[in-house]
């Protein structure tokens, strides 16, 4: 079943929330919003429960107009950073109350409760009541809740951000499995690309309210549209350069590359930029862009290493396998394959290459 | 030997506190202990009585009835204050203009002294001038707070909730405050109605700040003196004279020293029992529920 929104736009006091947005979500599949905080993603979901009615546009769900429809007559399920919870009633009560809530019959009830409780190995605590249960055994009860409800449209509004680490991974490896087989379309917000990119799926990407870019998750990482995408999809950030192109190449002002695969680009001012993880230390490569640049700072991280680069002006990341621990000050060579360039005219519009 | 540097001058920094302490309670509590067990005719002469003058209270009925009189109040004024404060508080604003003005206008009785209270209480219900009074009288229904028992009990009820439900109003407001929204958008999405959510998310939210508001009250209640002094100093004969104006009328009228001063222990003894009897429960139910 489809979620389709047409237009839709919200505006709080005469401050726009959603400017007017129209997506049609992959039905069954795991859709990702991925945003910085007030991105919108919150209230974009909120317009897909039916939580807030849209300032215009329509909500269709499965080819049926649900704009105006109350949230408690659609079939939608929703678990939030916060762990919400029924704080008196034990986790069997919880997970039942969707169920009980339904008129469903007491023998049922408890089949369908232990049947969830094993799959989000709740067994045991089925008698606790949430204060006494951890953040992820919280959370988990809140996932519970919303499998029991067999919404066909559930939201999780970053329902890991309140995690620890730990718990964090081990709950991301088994969500979309969780929800697989109920058939939901399920909609995932989150403010980390790397969590977009680990649970794969659809991506549509956020800001300010609006939808940037909406697709494949690894296709909007690797081929953005545009600037804003590019950014919002990515973490180190994206590294950026003010450039023009004249005939001799790509003028950045602290060094100059040659045009490669975008030599039919008409001469002009453009941003270019890269991610941190394509610059590397050695090329095969002729078509290699090469960078020097001088050590600011080096992070590491376990096995990687985040070498903070200052070129001129400007300052940019490399994230490397390995450890390598510069000191500030060192000169150091990388090179960038110019096939991961990514090229942007003055508005922020992708310039794909003709060749690549 | 212990190489040890002691620095004496530390008491220094103690003695106001301790001063504090021995001049606003561990003193005078030592000389009420010291009248309960004594029998004294002035001129500081006192003769040792034991405990005849806590089994004379104990066994007393006068202190029985003002005892029962005192817990009938208190029980009376929780039962109205809390549900009505609670209810208040769920029909407060929660953002824009009005909270600022239902939060003064909430905290206006909080500010007025009891006397005062009393006095504007008195005024406003006499039969013959006050507004109350004449209104109550006007529609038929015989009103005296002065001669009937059933009026003046209603006054000093009325009185109270009128002052102190404002308290209960607001700690329940802070608490549903602290409530996040998802609760009430899960709540919502669920299909829950309006006494489910108050049943299932908001009252087991306010636990903590309710055992604190049935906390105040009931001692703050259970103390109650100058509201049903100020209306009839305890009257008609002696319906609304609760345990402090009894005391105060045993201490200050009779003069009766050693009675008065076990019974304020007593008193003491009765309100640190209750109020460690409703704590307990609360917690203990509170660890059960929430």
């Amino acid at each position: 079943m489809s979620l389709e929104l047409r237009d839709v736009s919200r505006t709080v006091d005469s401050s726009a929330h959603i400017h007017p947005t129209s997506i049609t979500l992959i039905p069954g599949g795991f859709n990702i919003l991925l945003g910085p905080t007030l991105a919108g993603k919150t209230s974009l979901m909120r317009l897909m429960a039916g939580l807030d009615k849209p300032t215009s546009g329509q909500i269709f769900f499965a080819g049926e107009d649900v704009t105006g429809i109350a949230v408690q007559k659609r079939k939608v399920a929703m678990v939030y950073q916060q762990f919400v919870n029924y704080p008196s009633m034990t986790v069997f009560q919880n997970i039942a109350s969707p169920l009980r809530l339904n008129g469903e019959s007491k023998v049922a009830v408890k089949k369908r409760v232990d049947q969830i409780a094993e799959i989000l190995k709740l067994g045991p605590l089925l008698d606790r009541l949430p204060s006494e249960l951890s953040g992820g055994q919280q959370q988990r009860t809140a996932l519970a809740r919303a499998l029991a409800k067999d919404a066909s449209l559930v939201l999780l509004d970053e329902p890991l951000a309140n995690l620890d680490y730990k718990l964090r991974e081990e709950l991301r490896e088994e969500l979309p499995r969780l929800f697989e087989d109920s058939g939901a379309t399920v909609v995932y917000a989150t403010t980390e690309p790397g969590e977009a990119l680990l649970l794969s799926g659809h991506t549509a990407a956020l800001n300010e309210g609006r939808i940037t870019q909406f697709g494949p998750t690894h296709t909007v990482f690797r081929d953005p549209n545009d600037l804003l995408t590019a950014t919002i999809f990515s973490d180190p950030p994206l590294n950026l350069a003010n450039a023009r192109k004249e005939a001799g190449g790509f003028q950045l002002g602290f060094t100059s590359w040659p045009v490669g695969y975008y030599s039919d680009l008409p001469d002009g001012d453009y941003q270019v930029g890269f991610r941190p993880h394509h610059l590397q230390l050695q090329s095969n490569d002729n078509a290699a862009l090469p960078i020097t640049g001088e050590v600011l700072i080096t992070e590491i991280s376990g096995s990687e290493s985040f070498v903070h680069l200052g070129l001129g002006k400007h300052r940019w990341v490399a994230q490397m396998h390995g450890i390598y621990q510069w000191d500030p000050g060192q000169k150091i060579d990388m090179f960038l394959n110019s096939a991961h360039l990514l090229v942007f005219d003055s508005t922020g519009n992708r310039i794909r290459s003709t060749h690549g | 030997m212990i190489d040890r540097v002691s620095n004496q001058k530390a008491w220094l920094m103690v003695l106001p506190v301790i001063l504090l302490v021995a001049f606003n309670a561990i003193i005078p509590l030592m000389t009420v202990v010291n009248y309960s067990v004594q029998e004294t005719f002035g001129n500081n002469v006192f003769f040792w009585e034991g405990m005849k003058w806590f089994e004379e209270v104990l066994r007393s009925e006068r202190f029985h009835a003002s005892l029962g009189r005192q817990i009938l109040f208190s029980f009376t004024i929780l039962i109205i204050e809390v549900p009505l404060g609670i209810l208040v508080a769920l029909n407060m604003p929660r953002r824009g203009i009005g909270v600022s003005i239902c939060l003064v206008l909430m905290a206006l009785p909080l500010l007025i002294p009891w006397n005062v209270v009393g006095a504007m209480w008195n005024i406003f219900a006499l039969p013959d001038i006050g507004l109350l009074g004449r209104a109550i009288n006007g529609m038929g229904i015989e009103y005296n707070f002065t001669q009937n028992p059933v009026s003046a009990w209603l006054t000093v009820v009325a009185m109270d909730v009128w002052h102190w439900t404002s308290l209960v109003a607001l700690l329940s407001y802070a608490g549903l405050c602290a409530i996040p929204d998802p609760y009430y958008q899960a709540a919502k999405i669920d299909g829950a109605g309006r006494w489910q959510i108050f049943r299932h998310i908001e009252l087991p939210k306010l636990k903590r700040v309710l055992t604190i508001a049935i906390l105040l009250r009931f001692m703050d209640s259970f103390m109650i003196y100058t509201e049903p002094f100020v209306l009839t100093g305890g009257g008609p004969g002696n319906t609304t004279t609760f345990l402090s104006i009894d005391l105060v009328k045993i201490a200050l009228g009779q003069f009766d020293l050693g009675p008065a001063a076990a019974m304020s222990l007593i008193y003491f003894l009765i309100v640190l029992l209750l109020c460690w009897v409703f704590y307990t429960l609360m917690m203990r139910s509170e660890s059960n529920t929430s």
